[in-house]
């Protein structure tokens, strides 16, 4: 049976003159290395160049806050729900009088971590949060040498309003099309005035 | 007298650093040609394209801690790369590097020495440097240095023979003068060796990617049977000798070859040149323009040296018995009746 015409019937035949020279071989090789020296070289210079990523490259997490600076998570845990590698946990915390800035809801996250290790940065938990607070960025996680390191509290995961992280690129038109579809529940929410109408899976 | 001792000092300082510098940025080239020969960029992070990568390796290899093991012959084993990269370097000292200069009345040869028995001295020290890597490699008491230090100095033995009587054959037909700077001299007018000994160059430079343990016959250092050959057991900067010496040995051999069959300092055209520019002759300019020719000859051939090493796999050990003994011996003794026969109708030797 042939799977390809690549076949090669291999023979002991003795070698002609010009094969036991072997400098014609040689020049032949000698050429084909040179025809490299002038080919030009794929590497990327990664620090100094990076290549264009996806607009919708899905990185580290970061949580969101309002304009006013409240964090918009409210420990609803649906991320965690979501999760399909179980990364995120969360423990909840109630909003005293006088947090108004600070958070938007009257019950917030006290402690959130993602453990960077188990996530497979399928953007799920993005998916799934019905108040737009966490979201996928086009940053990359750093090396680090701990494995507790990877664990990403909320000193890393929360955006500061000096240094705002632009997810735009993560609602384009599409995604928010796509966010309309009933089923998905925060949408629904976020619109405000209809009830949860969502199918039960 | 004090005059004669200022300028050989001048120049063995001089030819020195040239080996020095040329064999340092020879690693980082060669690392770059490699690169560059398999569609790479080789390295590119020390300066701009790379250029202190020499300096940061040097100093990596003073940095490294310093091995020496229990059950080595302790001095034998800091002779070896001693030994080695003494010869490279001394293998210089008869190379003219360029036209004489005129400094105060005074004619200066630019070469170390003139000895007139050059090539005898040059096969002499090379000979010499195989007892670099045997006893560095004895003295590891390692199987695998062992066996890397007795695979080359086999091979080292094997291949002086042919290329002593390539060079033979060059010296009948460069007109019988053993002195490197007659020979290079000879070729100032007319055709250069490479011309006449066409089959002894290339005789001379297999012999010589030999000699240097250079791929395809780099089997002393061959890293996928013996780790790392003769030196398996060095580190720090003794390893630093035994690779740095190879290059200054490649930097020589490359020196020898431009000058013994493509003219050294001389180029086509040269005399011309120089009376067309109105030069007399010790000016400076004309060694300066000399010392260019020659040194982009050395380029090339080094460049030459790294294709081939990029190129070609390495030999099995019996095949490079083969080669040595059984081909590029009669090879070399053909070549020398040919060039016997040749110059005796050019009337250059009589009987």
């Amino acid at each position: 049976m042939q799977l390809t015409n690549r076949k090669i019937v291999v023979s002991n035949k003795e070698q002609s003159f010009m094969e036991r020279l072997y400098l014609p071989a040689i020049a032949k090789g000698m050429m084909i290395t040179l025809s490299h020296l002038f080919k030009k070289s794929p590497t990327i210079d990664y620090p100094k160049v990076k290549r264009p990523i996806a607009p919708v490259f899905r990185g580290q997490h970061v949580l969101k806050r309002d304009d006013n600076g409240a964090e918009r998570c409210t420990s609803c845990g649906m991320c965690a729900v979501a999760c399909p590698a179980e990364a995120i946990t969360m423990t909840s915390g109630e909003r005293k009088k006088g947090e108004e800035h600070l958070y938007r809801e009257e019950k917030y996250a006290a402690t959130y971590e993602i453990n960077m290790l188990r996530c497979i940065f399928c953007g799920l938990c993005e998916e799934a949060c019905p108040k737009e607070a966490i979201f996928l960025t086009d940053r990359l996680v750093d090396v680090d040498f701990e494995r507790n390191d990877f664990i990403y509290g909320k000193d890393k995961l929360v955006e500061k309003m000096t240094e705002r992280i632009d997810v735009t690129k993560r609602q384009t038109p599409e995604v928010l099309e796509f966010k309309k579809i009933p089923g998905l529940k925060h949408n629904e929410l976020f619109d405000g005035n209809k009830l949860n109408k969502g199918n039960k899976h | 007298m004090t005059e004669l001792l200022i300028y050989k000092g001048i120049m063995c300082v001089a030819v020195f650093l040239l080996a020095l510098g040329v064999a340092a940025y020879a690693t980082l080239w060669e690392r770059k040609f490699a690169a560059f020969l398999q569609d790479r960029k080789g390295p590119s992070r020390a300066g701009p394209g790379g250029i202190f990568q020499p300096l940061a390796d040097g100093v990596k290899m003073f940095m490294k801690e310093e091995i020496i093991p229990n059950v080595s012959n302790r001095s034998l084993f800091i002779l070896g790369p001693c030994l080695f990269m003494i010869t490279a370097v001394m293998t210089s000292v008869v190379i003219p590097w360029a036209k004489p200069v005129m400094v105060n009345g005074h004619m200066y040869d630019l070469q170390i020495t003139d000895v007139n028995i050059g090539v005898i001295y040059l096969l002499g020290v090379v000979s010499i440097g195989v007892y670099g890597i045997m006893i560095g490699g004895w003295a590891s008491n390692n199987k695998y240095a062992l066996l890397g230090a007795v695979r080359a100095s086999s091979q080292m033995i094997s291949y002086e023979i042919a290329m002593g009587i390539a060079l033979i054959a060059l010296i009948i037909s460069s007109g019988g003068s053993l002195s490197l700077k007659d020979i290079i001299e000879g070729q100032d007018e007319g055709v250069c060796n490479f011309v006449w000994q066409p089959l002894g160059f290339l005789i001379f430079f297999i012999c010589a990617l030999a000699e240097t343990n250079r791929a395809p016959f780099d089997l002393p250092e061959c890293e996928t049977e013996l780790v790392g050959g003769y030196h398996t057991e060095y580190s720090s900067m003794k390893l630093g000798l035994f690779l740095f010496a190879e290059y200054i040995n490649m930097f020589i051999s490359s020196a020898i070859m431009a000058g013994f069959y493509f003219g050294g300092y001389n180029f086509p055209f040269a005399n011309e040149l120089y009376s067309a520019m109105g030069l007399e002759e010790g000016s400076w300019l004309i060694s300066l323009i000399g010392f260019g020719a020659y040194f982009t000859k050395i380029v090339l051939f080094i460049c030459l040296f790294m294709w081939v090493r990029w190129t070609l796999p390495r030999f099995r050990y019996d095949q490079l018995m083969n080669l040595g003994w059984k081909i590029l011996l009669p090879l070399s003794l053909l070549n020398l009746l040919i060039t016997v026969v040749i110059e005796y109708f050019r009337g250059n030797i009589h009987f």
